[in-house]
């Protein structure tokens, strides 16, 4: 008999920025919790690129900040470089990305864990899940401990089984040589659970005082950083900022890589899981893309306390040797010495479908999921997960409605309503091109959409909620005003017209006609705007993007309204759609297959055909009325 | 339930020359203001009175298209319990099907099959005991109408779409791809590369818009041919095939076909009859030519009526044109059996050899207007095993086909728009992704994983 029982209301199985976001939400609203990890060490562990954000990553992290996730706070105070991409494009794709000190991120987000009331860390490896009748009732450790509690968040990232490949060796470990976990995938089939079988790569780490770096060209930050999280301060994020830097493969690079091909497990047939096509390894770029005479390498830092640096767009799972040959043969790598190997990964993770929306699995009460494990790739869109499968933990504990975000309030909403609804056969990155109302789904507007939420769910103070409330109404009055203003054709405003390149007025207009011209802004008309308030600046980019785009956004908040209607068509759980006589047979098994939570989702789903959504919202209605 | 307005011809298809096109939805009124004309008075019909009638013109601008009397309805009393109007038009099929796409072009968008039944059950009009109706009124026109739609468009007009769409969206996918990973992948200048994509795209639509115009999209009918020496009585069975009750709904001097057709509403079936007179002719070169050309439309054709004689007995021309059938859908015509048979069904097997054993044989009698009926019959067993709702369905896919193409158009329009008003790249991609869904409405296809797709498969990305 095990000696060691616990109980707990959640367990939170892993530490990575899933488990973490899990773990901190679930605690912050007032839940024992406990969070189990093989390694302290690797707790918000970055095991491949040093960067937090990117194009539409840069996004989940605004999100996870506005409902009261931790990730924006963490990089804001680990960051060593930050960048805003696509600033010459629409305001809906700026993206901001920042390179952390992976080792600082690491542990900031260790000591903000520790130091949670409510929360226990556990380094234990989780073998076995315990449900009866189809609900959950905890975990067991490799030890034999038992943990029960009333909830369980599953977010065991690239850790389940998983193999480190190169060449012809295969290491039965996890990222970084770590600890895999290798009973728990045993313990989820016997409970009925869809597995996958997924692999990543990351590229080699490389010693800085090895790099030649006047052959590649510098990459700086930003001269103004904006930060990620809206609680920090902009004047603390203006800090001396780290450079990455520049490079490119060659011929050479091709022909070596080319000429050994054989011998990489991902052709050799060695490895077989499936990889994402985003994030391809050099070997498929070069077998993919023949005609490209070269690729761009980032060579990016690590952190401020090391040496070693990240070869960015090189991953490789290539031979030891071969990659020593190929990354010498890069402009600036001549002389290179490797740190650690480049390497791909091979993991268990779920076929995702098998949850609800809620990230609950649809068999198992009270098991709940994020991350890698749900078939996703990526620290953001874990991270994303992570928070939002601890948010429904905590209102399954409650007994409260879970939190459903749909695809119109945040690329959270779309990432989970793409995994769950669609059929996933790669790891899932996100993009903003998945995103229908982008326009809508600013990173600049996130906390406008999110705080609200994360207010209501608990996790937003009452002080911060106020200051959203507050900016909201300051953009309606100045954009309502704005609109208004009339902007007569005397010398002063052609001046200022002139000094802009932009064409005199013949006739007056408004202001807001002036700023939607594409070389005007709201802020370089102050002059000839004599009544405008004093505004903050947050407020002044919101009037200015809602008058600049105006027709835009309407038309996508009415594709939303159109699009809401069949969201709120509520559809019963576990319900038998045999039932439904007209329904084609193909509708049918997939209905029952997904078992969609609402009409919307059920028209997502590949194989239900808009006339089975009309039968379907006749047969409902008929239900409902009888 | 829904801000849609919809709008069909709520009457059948047929050649009454009377029909009723109805709209439903929240901006009915806007509607038929836009397009109503009254010669008596300038009041806008979205302020008459609920449930009167008024007798005016549908006009698109400056083109009046059918003289009608419009009958308005406010919600709720109405049958979808939604703001719902009327249009009586009288200028037959044609004028019809104008007016419904007068209505499109200026705000409607073309009713699903059941639409209108569905809006009124899920408005909580119709009473339970009919929702099972309503639910195989929505079965059964789908199966024809959205299943088959692709199928029904020529192939060379559906490679056409396909074309289209692909280039479309390998724009999307180029513009997602640089804003994904703009390290790698630069968008300068691009304004005006698609500004240049975009004039040949919008013409090859305008083409397809042309077409479905005419009437050439799509497949329409079935396309037959009558063949048979002179006077056998192909001229009299036509007659009787296109009697008072059967009128020619159109006489179309083929533009891209170059021989002269009639299209035969059947009860509900439309055949495209081409006339093969002069197959026979005593000029050995005529009858060359003539050989020739009824081969050629033999090689159109779904259908070959051939007709003979059957008071005079076979000879080698139609043993020659007996051979060409062998592989055709095929119905043979004994006409006069009026008067005494000179040919016998034996003979016709003999002649076309074992394969042809179940090919139909009718005797009829042009003249007395016997075996009409069964020939009626026996096309709507091989074409529909007996369904005929193939006209109307037709109809409306192609209604359906136009106004996805010209939402298409109107899409490309906004993105010239947009790189006109110098906005930046990513607002590109909100109007082509719109043209795309649109030509998808066509060809079966969603945006979503073919973009994905697109996107990893051309484009070199990532870390």
């Amino acid at each position: 008999m095990p000696f060691v029982k616990e109980e707990y209301d959640i367990c939170v199985v892993g530490a990575g920025h899933a488990g973490c976001e899990a773990a901190l939400a679930c605690a912050r609203l007032g839940f024992q919790t406990i969070m189990f990890t093989v390694s302290v060490e690797s707790i918000a562990l970055m095991p491949c690129n040093p960067n937090i954000g990117g194009t539409s990553k840069g996004h989940l992290v605004r999100e996870i900040d506005a409902l009261g996730g931790q990730m924006g706070i963490n990089i804001d105070q680990t960051f060593i470089q930050s960048k805003m991409l696509n600033v010459s494009k629409g305001p809906a794709v700026h993206s901001l990305r920042a390179q952390a000190d992976k080792a600082e991120y690491s542990r900031r987000m260790r000591q903000t864990l520790e130091n949670t009331e409510g929360l226990t860390i556990r380094q234990a490896e989780v073998t076995e899940l315990m449900a009866e009748d189809g609900i959950i009732k905890g975990v067991k450790t490799f030890s034999g401990a038992s943990y029960y509690s009333k909830a369980v968040i599953l977010c065991t990232g690239t850790y389940l089984k998983s193999r480190c490949l190169y060449g012809d060796v295969v290491n039965h470990t996890g990222p970084n040589g770590l600890q895999s976990a290798n009973h728990l995938s045993e313990s989820l089939k016997n409970y009925g659970i869809e597995l996958f079988r997924f692999k990543t790569g990351t590229p080699a780490r490389i010693d800085k005082r090895s790099v030649d770096f006047s052959k590649m060209q510098e990459q700086k930050g930003d001269e103004r950083v904006v930060p990620f999280s809206f609680t920090t301060d902009p004047k603390e994020v203006q800090i001396h900022q780290e450079s990455c830097w520049l490079t490119y493969t060659n011929g050479t690079t091709h022909e070596i890589i080319r000429k050994n091909l054989d011998r990489s497990p991902l052709y050799s047939g060695v490895i077989e899981g499936t990889g994402p096509r985003y994030c391809p390894s050099i070997e498929d770029k070069v077998v993919k893309f023949s005609d490209k005479e070269r690729h761009q390498v980032f060579i990016e830092p690590e952190g401020l306390y090391t040496n070693e640096m990240y070869v960015g767009g090189m991953s490789s799972s290539l031979p030891e040797d071969v990659q020593y040959q190929m990354y010498r043969s890069v402009a600036g790598l001549e002389n290179v010495k490797i740190v650690r190997n480049a390497y791909a990964i091979e993991y268990d993770c779920i076929n995702p479908r098998q949850l609800y929306p809620s990230l609950e699995f649809k068999t198992i009460q009270g098991l709940f999921s994020g991350g890698q494990f749900n078939g996703s790739s990526g620290y953001e869109e874990a991270a994303a997960q992570g928070l939002v499968a601890g948010i429904n933990a905590a209102m399954y504990v409650k007994g409260k409605e879970p939190l459903i975000l749909d695809r119109s309030t945040s690329y959270i909403g779309v990432l989970i309503d793409d995994l769950v609804t669609k059929d996933n056969r790669e790891p899932y990155r996100m993009m903003t091109s998945r995103a229908e109302y982008r326009l809508l789904l600013r990173q600049d507007n996130a906390d406008l959409r999110l705080s609200k939420i994360g207010y209501e769910i608990g996790l937003i103070s009452q002080e911060r909620y106020d200051y959203v409330v507050e900016k909201e109404r300051l953009i309606q009055q100045e954009v309502k005003r704005v609109q208004q203003v009339n902007i007569g054709a005397n010398a002063m405003v052609q001046e200022v017209l002139k000094e802009h390149k932009s064409t005199p007025l013949k006739t007056g207009t408004t202001l807001a006609e002036l700023i939607r011209r594409p070389e005007l802004s709201y802020e370089d008309l102050a002059e000839i705007d004599e009544e405008r308030p004093n505004l903050p600046e947050d407020v002044k980019e919101q009037v200015n993007i809602n008058i600049k785009y105006d027709g835009y956004i309407r038309r996508q908040l009415k594709q939303v309204k159109e699009f809401k209607k069949l969201e709120k068509k509520k559809l019963p759980e576990q319900f038998d759609y045999d039932q439904v006589k007209s329904l084609r047979i193909e509708a049918k098994q997939k209905l029952n297959l997904y078992q969609p939570v609402n009409v919307g989702q059920a028209s997502r789903i590949s194989g239900v055909s808009p006339a089975d959504i009309s039968v379907l919202l006749v047969y409902f209605e008929q239900k409902n009325r009888s | 339930m829904s801000t849609e307005t919809i709008a069909a011809i709520a009457t059948g298809m047929t050649n009454s020359g009377i029909g009723i096109v109805r709209i439903s939805g929240k901006e009915s009124f806007q509607i038929i203001d836009r397009i109503y004309r009254s010669k008596k008075s300038t009041k806008k019909l979205s302020e008459a009175a609920s449930h009167t009638v008024h007798y005016g013109y549908i006009c698109d601008g400056d083109q009046v298209i059918d003289e009608v009397m419009v009958l308005i309805l406010k919600y709720p009393n109405t049958y979808t319990m939604e703001d719902t109007v009327e249009i009586d038009c009288h200028g037959g099929t044609l004028v019809l099907r104008r007016v419904l796409e007068t209505v499109l072009k200026y705000g409607a968008r073309p009713a699903e099959p059941g639409e209108f039944t569905k809006r009124a059950f899920l408005n909580g009009r119709i009473d339970l005991s009919q929702a099972e109706s309503v639910i195989d009124v929505i079965n059964a026109q789908n199966d024809f109408a959205l299943e088959s739609s692709l199928n029904q468009l020529q192939g060379s007009v559906r490679k056409k779409m396909k074309q289209i769409r692909s280039k479309i969206l390998h724009e999307i996918a180029f513009i997602e791809s640089a804003l994904d990973d703009p390290e790698h992948i630069s968008i300068d200048g691009y304004g005006e590369r698609l500004m240049n994509l975009l004039e040949p795209l919008s013409m090859e639509i305008k083409d397809l818009i042309l077409f479905s115009e005419n009437g050439e999209l799509l497949k329409e009918g079935i396309n037959t041919v009558i063949i048979g020496k002179p006077n056998v009585g192909k001229s009299s069975l036509m007659n009787a095939l296109t009697g008072k009750e059967r009128a020619i709904v159109t006489e179309i001097a083929g533009t891209t076909r170059d021989i002269l057709e009639e299209q035969i509403n059947l009860n509900g079936i439309t055949l495209n009859v081409v006339d093969t007179a002069g197959i026979h002719d005593t000029q050995d070169q005529v009858e060359r030519i003539g050989v020739e050309k009824a081969r050629e439309s033999l090689t159109k054709a779904d259908l070959v009526i051939y007709v003979a004689d059957s008071s005079i007995p076979l000879d080698e021309n139609d043993t020659k044109i007996l051979h060409l059938l062998k592989e055709k859908k095929t119905v043979v015509l004994l006409n006069k059996s009026d008067l005494p048979q000179m040919i016998s069904e034996k003979e016709i097997y003999k002649i076309m050899d074992e394969k042809a054993k179940n090919i139909p044989i009718i005797s009829v009698s042009a003249k007395e207007g016997t075996g009409v009926k069964e020939l009626e019959e026996t096309i709507k067993e091989l074409f529909f095993h007996g369904k005929i709702s193939y006209n109307n369905e037709i109809f409306i896919t192609n209604i359906r086909q136009k106004a996805a193409l010209q939402q298409a158009l109107d899409s490309l329009m906004m993105v010239k728009k947009s790189i006109e008003d110098q906005m930046p790249e990513d607002f590109f991609s909100i109007d082509l992704v719109n043209a795309c869904e649109s030509l998808g409405k066509i060809t079966g296809d969603s945006v979503g994983e073919d973009l994905v797709n697109e996107i990893f498969s051309k484009f070199c990305m990532g870390k």
